[in-house]
């Protein structure tokens, strides 16, 4: 599998270690309310999609930048890959 | 004062030198180093320092073989900088001073063990060893890469035989172990 980074272009796989579903960016905010439910949906509760996936990779043999991938959880098609710290600026985090 | 001598990284007074028929492996004591992470909102007035040190800011996968300072692109808005350890032994504090708040700076000679490997066989010597494409690599091209499972800095230097590796200081031994096993394979 080659993962197309965004800075580096195309690197194989083995470079990068997956660091779970990207949904882990949406933290819960006890500031704004988050419940003991929330986290422990935020903690344990995963979706398992036969399908498009997006993804955390961290390049640890190479930048070590976090990256959301897009990947097809059956084919291994990947249709996107994103800094991940792009995208979680895009959702207001890291300000 | 204790009178302390200073060893190199492979535990040697002098750095050590392993000469084979096509290929030079010479451990290099004489590199200070220091990192340098943009911080948050202050990216160009560190990007203009940099420039300013420099002469360029180091491009993503590139290096900036300036003298007496040089610099080379870690990750997003990182860097690795490196001067002569005889002059500037103590880069990182220079560093902070320069940059002041606009970037955080850590001291990495103490990190990093330095190898320089030359001779004509060089590009054999690295395609035993890791998985950086060499002969399309130009000058002051860098990449991170894994040899021997240690996340090594592999920078082609200006010399067309001339690879430049930057390993964990702590492993220094068996990085060395492994660029003598890969220069005896290809001798």
């Amino acid at each position: 599998m080659i993962i197309d980074h965004p800075l580096l272009g195309p690197r194989d796989s083995a470079e990068f270690t997956y660091k779970g579903d990207a949904r882990l960016i949406d933290r819960p905010d006890p500031e704004k309310g988050a419940t003991a439910h929330d986290f422990y949906d935020y903690g344990y509760l995963r979706d398992n999609p036969a399908g498009w996936h997006e993804e955390l990779w961290f390049h640890e043999a190479g930048d070590r930048s976090w990256l959301v991938v897009t990947r097809n959880t059956l084919t291994h098609e990947i249709s996107k890959v994103e800094l991940a710290r792009d995208v979680a600026r895009s959702r207001g985090r890291s300000k | 004062m204790h009178d302390l001598k200073t060893v190199t990284a492979l535990g040697g007074t002098t750095p050590r030198v392993d000469t084979f028929a096509r290929v030079t492996i010479a451990e290099n004591d004489g590199v200070a180093l220091a990192s340098v992470a943009a911080r948050m909102g202050h990216e160009k007035t560190c990007h203009a320092a940099l420039e300013k040190l420099l002469g360029a800011v180091p491009a993503v996968g590139r290096a900036v073989l300036h003298d007496p300072e040089a610099g080379f692109w870690m990750g997003p808005d990182q860097w690795m900088l490196g001067a002569p350890r005889a002059t500037h032994e103590l880069l990182a504090d220079q560093l902070t001073a320069l940059l002041g708040k606009a970037a955080s700076v850590t001291e990495q000679t103490g990190a990093w063990v330095v190898f320089d490997i030359t001779g004509p066989g060089m590009a054999d010597l690295s395609e035993r060893l890791c998985n950086v494409p060499i002969r399309r690599m130009q000058a002051g091209d860098v990449q991170r890469t894994v040899i021997h499972h240690m996340g090594c800095f592999v920078i082609r230097r200006q010399a067309e035989d001339h690879i430049r590796i930057l390993g964990p200081r702590a492993s220094a031994g068996s990085l060395h172990h492994a660029l003598v096993e890969a220069a005896q394979s290809i001798a």
